[in-house]
This record gives C-alpha cells, structure tokens and sequence, in this order.
C-alpha cells in the first residue's frame, strides 16, 4: 500500500536550511493500522502530509498502490487525494458554516460527485443522523469529530490518515473516536495511519513506528 | 445535485454566508451601473429629441446663406455677414433648377418691436408666402399673411409666442397695430410656441412679408438685386439632394461671376449634414458622460477585487480543507471567480433596473426625453460581468495557488 524509499524533506529557512526527515523508509500494508510516534519536532505530521500527498518530498521516492507519486503535479496529488485519501485532523477542520451534512458531502464534492444518500448513511454510521442539520459549533467536539470522520470515509478511500485524533478531546470523547475508527479498520479493511501521543491509542494498532530525529528509530509490534 | 450545479451552490453558500458584506460589495457594481444606465439615457435621449426637432422641420430641406465677405486686403469677416444672396438669386434656382418643391428666400434684420408701454428687439424675418409651408410653421390663432399681402408689401406681422408674450401679455393681440422700427405694422398671428428650437425660428421671432420689409430696411447689391439673408429650399426627391447642391452651386458661381479658383461666396447646408452632425456632437457628449459613470464602474471593481481578497484570506483555512480533501487549482480558482462574477452580476442585474427607474425619474421630473436603449443595458451587465472577472481573477488564482499544509494551519 504505502512504500517510502529513503525520503528526506527539507525546508529553506530563510538562509539556513531546516531539515525535518532524514532518509525514512517504510513499509505499509494494505489493510494495515499503523501507529506513529515520537517527541514533538520528530517529523510525524511531516511524514502524514507526504504520506497524504499534500506535500512532496525532497528526495527519496513514495508508491502509493505501486504507483510513484514523489514526483507528481499538485494537481495530480490532489486528485489521488480525493481519489484515495482521507484526512482527520486534530482540530476537526470542518467548516464552521455548513452543516454536518454538507460537510460530509463536501468530502465527496472532488471525489466523483455528491451524493445525499450515502452522505446520510456516513453520518448515520458515525451515529449522528439526528444532527445532520447541525452546524459544527452546535456539536461536541466529540461529534464534530464523529462528522469529520464520516466525511473522510464516505468517498470509500483505501487509506484513512489520523492526525492526533484525539488531541483535542477528552477521554471518553477520545475512546469513541479510536473505537470508530478500529471498527471502520476491522469492517472495511480500511488502511489507517494514525498519529499518536497516547501509548493506549497505539497499542489498538498492529504496529508502532516511533520516530526520533527524523529517522525510523524502532518499529514495534503489537 | 447535478455535478455541474456544484460549483454554482458553492459559491452561493459563500455569498449568502456572508450577506452584508456581499451587499456591500455589490452596491458599488450597481451604482456603477445604474449611473452608466441613467446618464446614458439622458444623453441619448437629448440626440433623440434634437433629431425629432430637426425632423419636424424636414430632413430634405436645404439652406443657403451668403458666404463670409472678403474685405480690402483679404481679411475674411464672419461667415454670413456677406450680402451676396439675392433674391434674384432665388428666382433663377426656382426656374433652373430641377427637384426642388419650393424656393423661400428670406431677409432678417433685428428690429426694436413697440407695442402699448411694452418694448422688446427681436429678429424680425421678411419671408415670401412659401416659407410657411418650408418650415412646417403653425399658428396658434390668427392667420398668416396671403399671396396678396405678399404682393403689395401689406404691413402685417406673425409674432412668435414670446413675443406676444412680452408685448401683449394676456390680450388678443390680432388686429392690434405695434411699432417695427420705423413702420407700424398689424398683428394678424402668433405662431405655435415651439420652445427652444436649434434651428430656424425661435419663439423670439416676427414674421413679416418680404417684401414690406424690403421697403423699409433691406438692402441692394450694387448691381440692383435685393439682398436676402438666406434662401429655404426643400428637395422634393431626397436622394438628389447632393445633386440639386451642386446645381446649385454651378448656377450662384455663374450669377455672382466668380472665376474658377475664387471660394464660393455662399453656403449650402442640408439639414441631412446639420443633423448628422448635432447627433455626432451629441453622440459624443454620450459616450463622455457614460466615461465618467464608467469610472464608478471601476471603482466598484476595485471593491470587489478588495473584498474578495480579504475573503480569500479570511477563508484561508477552507481552502486548505477543501484542498485535503481533493479539491485542485481550478476547483479553488472557479469557486471564487464565480463567486465574484456571481456578485457583479447581480448588481449589474439590480444596477440595470436601478438605472430604468432613475431615467423615468429624471424624465418625469427634469421634464427630458431619456431613452434606455438595449444595448446600453447589454453592454453594463456584459462590463459588469467582465469587471467579476477581471478583478476576481487575481484574488481567485491567489487563493487557488495556497499550500494545503500551511493554509490548514492558518488561524
């Protein structure tokens, strides 16, 4: 699913250069949920938005699905984004004047087209159908969460990518978010990636990457 | 939702999420507009009502007046202060030449006008029976004077309305006797007011027969023609007018001897030329009047650039989600042109209508002709469209160009 050959991102920093990721390599099966861990200034949320195809990297090489796409157009990465990928951030980033509804259709809009139906069916998945008409600062952040994963979902991508999904949340909020989110794996054989600060949230997955530095300092299995 | 809708709704949800500001935004689109709209109304409407004024006095009518007079040494006087047009002259272009309806030959002199304690100068024109018909006169009571009168140089005047007016006020003034100059003379009409006239006879006027006007102050050429000051002829055919004005122009050169080479000593004007002319001066004063409305125009286009830049970057964040989750280049880019094309062309559609009602406003109050033509209101919705286009353009490749990374971290 998700092969990176010695990628190293680097950003200009004015005069000096800022070099984030030193030559990471790593292996993602189909189907696989992947934990990612390190300190704060490690990388991780540099090596989610390559592995997203919302960045490209410096040097090294990315297939995604056997296809090389270190090298694409923005143009080109972002029809594999809506195409494959789908995104849930820590801060949720839905917006804040649609509905919950049209958030998630706005998850299908550059994804082959709206469609209410399933957009229904995501968020009642996600058990908020009774909210569909409400706008995100009338929910939790819990359900606001819940719609950001519906949208993410409801395109049907192959890989799901979690940024710190739980950051903002507390504990319980937190353990419906991962629970859904260990269901969608285990039902639809979704590969997901997630971020994670938390030793538990790691532990539901089959592997941790801890990276330290920049590089892949120990994979674990779970 | 048809997939091409897609974009429309998005834009529109941008626009009705933010209604005062795009109230805002549109509000200088449709002043813009409605001020093209309503000057260029008023300024093709005052061609219009030029034209008819013209066309009323006939459109085939061809004037002649004396060329300017060349003094010792060649100094050259003011076009018409010759006094080389005779009424001889008439005569022989109503028996020589071909396509013409009527020859009226007339003289004008300004004259003080007594009548009662009232006293006023007017142009006082002596003309032959023929030049009521020429220029479509009407009377409002009384009558003009006959062929008779005509003949034996009968003392009688038709007044313009002002000038019956002034003199007589209220009263019937037909049959009363008024002082021209140094003559007495007998009202017996007042002509129709015509209120301001570009051409011909003013309301200020007074008509009187050419030929008791000749006993009194007209003049002769040395030769013993009586001097005319200008000589009224409508074609009958209106496609030989050029013709008929250079058979004309054959027969005075030979009248008044002048050799070739010498400029002519007269001038022929068609009311064709006086008209195409007034509608290119008036034509003008159009398009400059739709200049400076044009130019609120272009200030509404920078409004519009302003506010689409701000919401660009206050929108900043939707772009990147909108990003993340598929959106390219042009998707971004579309969504906001369409955006403010969307707003400049409700106002120029709120502008259009603003405008009409503003030109009937301004026709029923200012008491002026205004004609809101179609292709006016075309070409505003079409520049106001064009101005979305042009001023959105640049906010909307902006904000398609965002990095997604650095544009979902923006607060």
């Amino acid at each position: 699913m998700i092969k990176l050959r010695d990628i190293t991102k680097v950003y200009p920093m004015g005069k000096r250069e800022l070099t984030v990721l030193r030559g990471i390599n790593l292996h993602i099966e189909q189907g696989e949920m992947v934990a990612i861990m390190g300190p704060s200034g490690s990388g991780k949320t540099t090596l989610l938005n390559l592995t997203g195809c919302l960045d490209i990297p410096t040097s090294g090489n990315y297939y995604l699905e056997g296809r090389k796409v270190s090298h694409l157009s923005s143009g080109e990465l972002a029809g594999i984004r809506g195409e494959k990928i789908g995104f849930v951030f820590q801060t949720f980033n839905l917006l804040p004047r649609l509905s919950a509804l049209a958030n998630v259709e706005l998850g299908m809009r550059y994804a082959g087209g709206v469609d209410r139906q399933r957009a229904v069916a995501a968020l009642t998945k996600v058990g908020l159908s009774d909210r569909a008409n409400h706008r995100p600062t009338e929910l939790s952040g819990g359900e606001q969460q819940r719609v950001a994963i519906a949208r993410a979902v409801v395109k049907n991508p192959p890989l799901l990518l979690a940024d710190e999904p739980t950051g903002n949340l507390d504990s319980r909020s937190g353990d419906e978010i991962i629970s859904m989110l260990t269901t969608l794996h285990a039902e639809q054989g979704i590969t997901l990636v997630i971020i994670t600060h938390d030793a538990d949230i790691a532990h539901h997955c089959q592997r941790i990457i801890h990276l330290k530095d920049g590089q892949v300092e120990r994979e674990e299995k779970v | 939702m048809k997939k091409w809708l897609e974009p429309l709704s998005t834009a529109w949800v941008g626009v009705r999420t933010h209604k005062l500001r795009s109230a805002l935004t549109m509000l200088g689109i449709v002043i813009g507009v409605a001020a093209v709209i309503t000057l260029m109304s008023i300024g093709r409407g005052a061609t219009a009502a030029i034209l008819a004024n013209i066309e009323s006095m006939g459109s085939n009518l061809i004037t002649i007046g004396p060329g300017a007079s060349v003094g010792f040494g060649g100094v050259r006087s003011a076009g018409g202060s010759a006094q080389t047009l005779t009424q001889e002259d008439a005569e022989a272009i109503a028996e020589q030449i071909p396509y013409i309806a009527a020859v009226s030959p007339s003289y004008s002199s300004r004259l003080q006008l007594v009548a009662g304690g009232e006293n006023m100068n007017s142009q006082v024109t002596g003309v032959t029976p023929e030049y009521w018909e020429v220029l479509n006169l009407e009377l409002a009571n009384g009558a003009f004077f006959s062929d008779y009168d005509y003949q034996c140089g009968a003392k009688v005047a038709v007044l313009g309305s002002n000038v019956k007016e002034t003199l007589f006020g209220d009263a019937d003034p037909i049959g009363q006797q008024m002082r021209m100059g140094s003559t007495i003379v007998r009202v017996i009409g007042v002509l129709e007011s015509k209120g301001t006239s570009m051409m011909g006879l003013s309301d200020d006027a007074v008509i009187i027969p050419l030929t008791a006007l000749q006993q009194t102050v007209a003049q002769r050429t040395a030769q013993g023609e009586r001097v005319v000051s200008s000589i009224a002829l409508p074609v009958s055919d209106e496609g030989q007018a050029d013709y008929v004005a250079e058979e004309i122009t054959e027969l005075l050169r030979s009248r008044h001897q002048l050799g070739p080479g010498v400029d002519d000593d007269f001038r022929i004007t068609s009311m064709e030329e006086i008209a195409s002319a007034i509608s290119e001066v008036s034509g003008t004063m159009t398009l400059f009047l739709g200049a400076i409305a044009a130019i609120s125009l272009l200030v509404g286009g920078i409004g519009v650039m302003n506010i689409m830049l701000v919401s660009v970057l206050e929108r900043t964040r939707e772009i990147g989600i909108r990003k993340a989750l598929g959106a390219r280049e042009r998707d971004i880019w579309g969504q906001f042109l369409i955006e403010a094309v969307f707003l400049t062309f409700a106002g120029g559609i709120i502008g259009v209508i603003l405008g009409y009602v503003a030109s009937h406003l301004v026709a029923s109050i200012g008491q002026m002709t205004t004609v809101v033509s179609a292709d006016i209101v075309i070409l505003a919705v079409s520049v106001s469209v064009g101005i979305g286009l042009f001023f959105g353009f640049y906010p909307a490749w902006q904000a398609s160009r965002l990095n997604p990374i650095e544009a979902l971290r923006y607060e």
